[in-house]
């Protein structure tokens, strides 16, 4: 089985350190080197690096790139500056959530402006494949899914930056958050961006395949003044859900419109049209939809996903979409959706464990948030 | 008191069950294998059951919970639960550094003690964890 996986540059250095591997996304990914919740802490409180080359990178060049991003994306891409990095998402006519994406503005050293697009892994073919026949109207748009050629490292932590200054240049390592830049590690290129994925400072960086494991090895030779370790999907997960960011294929998918799930910041309907952006409109006023929460839940057992979500007087009023033990709080923390009457922060419901119920309190959005 | 892992019986589910002769009863002790914590790692949680409670052999008797999932406890012989090692529940760190002696789980009167045939030897065991299982 594990043959018929795809592996990232970095796919070796795992193995090496006896990381316990598992599939994600058709991907053999490290899931954790030692435990999660050391991870998640030396994340939180020093640097990790995290491997998410399986993250789909998809380039899009040409005049009227900005054109067909805009008809895409549910939010304005034609007044990004080069360097501006947004959070977007990607909808069907129905409204439906199709992927959760970062939208670079860039700009090459030759001085060419394209778009990067950063995909959830899970939804890479699916996203390919939904842009495939609007090319045909853009025919001056070269787009190339670059994933295969490239390597994606993030680097997360209170000393992400300091880990990074030796191996990049100013300009990268003193962008302002949501910026990125095409710039050089060592005379290679690489993209750098202040972005991530766990609620702490840091920057992700695309390079090469072929020079991953060095900028690997660098950096972890640049971090040993901070302790720094390699950190699996298993934190990952822990750290996005302490800091109240969806996942797709859990808070996110294709029944689910951007306000259900709490994304409408990364909506602009007003003077646009984008394709879902009819749906939306009316699904922005239609109350019955259920909405995303964060819950807090008494006890230490964790609300994992699927667990039911009643109200006081007893009825199903909806469902956990994940759930963990927050490490950072030590007590069990949980994302899902619940209908609007309910959402509102303070509200008790009960969650049903296995069979037995836990109290769930309503909470305001991060559970984590740095200092 | 050390346990010889060799004279245990385990199941494939990793629990391990310690049997002894006690006033003409059959007392079996049962806990979760080194290999089963390894495994769970960040543990949070222990669901433990109550003195007199029954189960069958290959019933599910507690759950032991860590960050990342929870996973079920079972009897691996069939009896009634006559003891309880209730301080495991706030202290789950005793499992990660002693899961054969004061890792102990539950101890239970084993209503047939022919039933332990059918549990993994320890050789049989060590086979089934080294195939990474």
């Amino acid at each position: 089985m594990t043959t018929s996986l795809r592996t990232t540059p970095l796919h070796s250095w795992h193995v090496s350190q006896k990381a316990r591997m598992a599939e994600f996304a058709g991907y053999d990914m490290p899931i954790q080197y030692t435990t999660i919740v050391n991870e998640h802490q030396a994340t939180r409180e020093k640097v990790t690096l995290f491997d998410i080359s399986h993250m789909g990178r998809l380039r899009f060049e040409g005049t009227r790139a900005v054109e067909l991003l805009d008809h895409l994306l549910t939010r304005r891409v034609r007044d990004m500056q080069i360097g501006q990095i947004r959070y977007s998402l990607v909808t069907n006519v129905d409204g439906g959530i199709l992927d959760d994406v970062l939208v670079y503005c860039l700009e090459s050293p030759s001085g060419r402006n394209y778009f990067l697009l950063v995909v959830n892994a899970s939804n890479r073919d699916k996203i390919v494949k939904w842009i495939q026949p609007h090319l045909a109207d853009y025919p001056d748009v070269e787009f190339t899914d670059v994933t295969d050629m490239t390597a994606m490292i993030a680097v997360q932590g209170p000393k992400a930056i300091e880990t990074c200054t030796k191996l990049l240049p100013p300009s990268a390592t003193k962008l302002e958050y949501y910026n990125g830049k095409v710039t050089e590690q060592f005379g290679k290129p690489c993209i750098v961006s202040r972005t991530g994925y766990t609620g702490e400072d840091g920057l992700e960086l695309i390079v090469r395949a072929e020079d991953a494991n060095r900028v690997w090895e660098n950096l972890l030779l640049s971090g040993r003044q901070f302790d720094i370790q390699a950190a699996g999907l298993g934190a990952r997960d822990t750290l996005r859900l302490e800091a109240g960011m969806p996942l797709y294929g859990h808070e996110l998918d294709e029944q689910t419109d951007p306000y259900q799930a709490g994304l409408g910041f990364a909506v602009q309907l007003k003077d646009r049209t984008f394709i879902g952006s009819d749906a939306i409109r009316s699904r922005k006023a239609d109350g019955s939809l259920l909405v995303r929460v964060c819950l807090m839940i008494e006890g230490r057992r964790a609300a994992r996903e699927g667990s039911e979500l009643y109200d006081m007087d007893g009825h199903r009023v909806g469902r956990v979409s994940s759930g963990t033990f927050s490490p950072t709080l030590q007590t069990p923390i949980a994302m899902g959706f619940v209908p609007p009457a309910l959402a509102a922060v303070g509200t008790t419901l009960e969650a049903d464990i296995r069979g037995s119920r836990a109290a769930a309190r309503v909470v305001p959005l991060p559970f984590y948030k740095r200092k | 008191m050390n346990l010889n892992l060799e004279k245990l019986f385990y199941c494939p589910t990793h629990e391990w069950i310690s049997i002894e002769q006690v006033g003409g009863e059959t007392i079996g002790t049962v806990g979760i294998t080194s290999f089963a914590v390894e495994q769970l790692t960040d543990l949070v949680f222990m669901a433990l059951p109550k003195v007199g409670q029954t189960f069958a052999a290959g019933q599910e008797f507690g759950e032991v919970e860590s960050v990342k999932a929870v996973s079920p406890v079972y009897l691996p012989v069939a009896g009634e639960i006559i003891e309880v090692n209730t301080p495991l529940v706030d202290q789950l760190t005793i499992l990660n550094e002693d899961p054969y002696t004061k890792g102990w789980i539950v101890k239970i009167k084993v209503s047939d003690p022919s039933q332990t045939s059918a549990l993994l030897s320890y050789a049989d065991y060590q086979k089934q964890c080294s195939s990474g299982h």
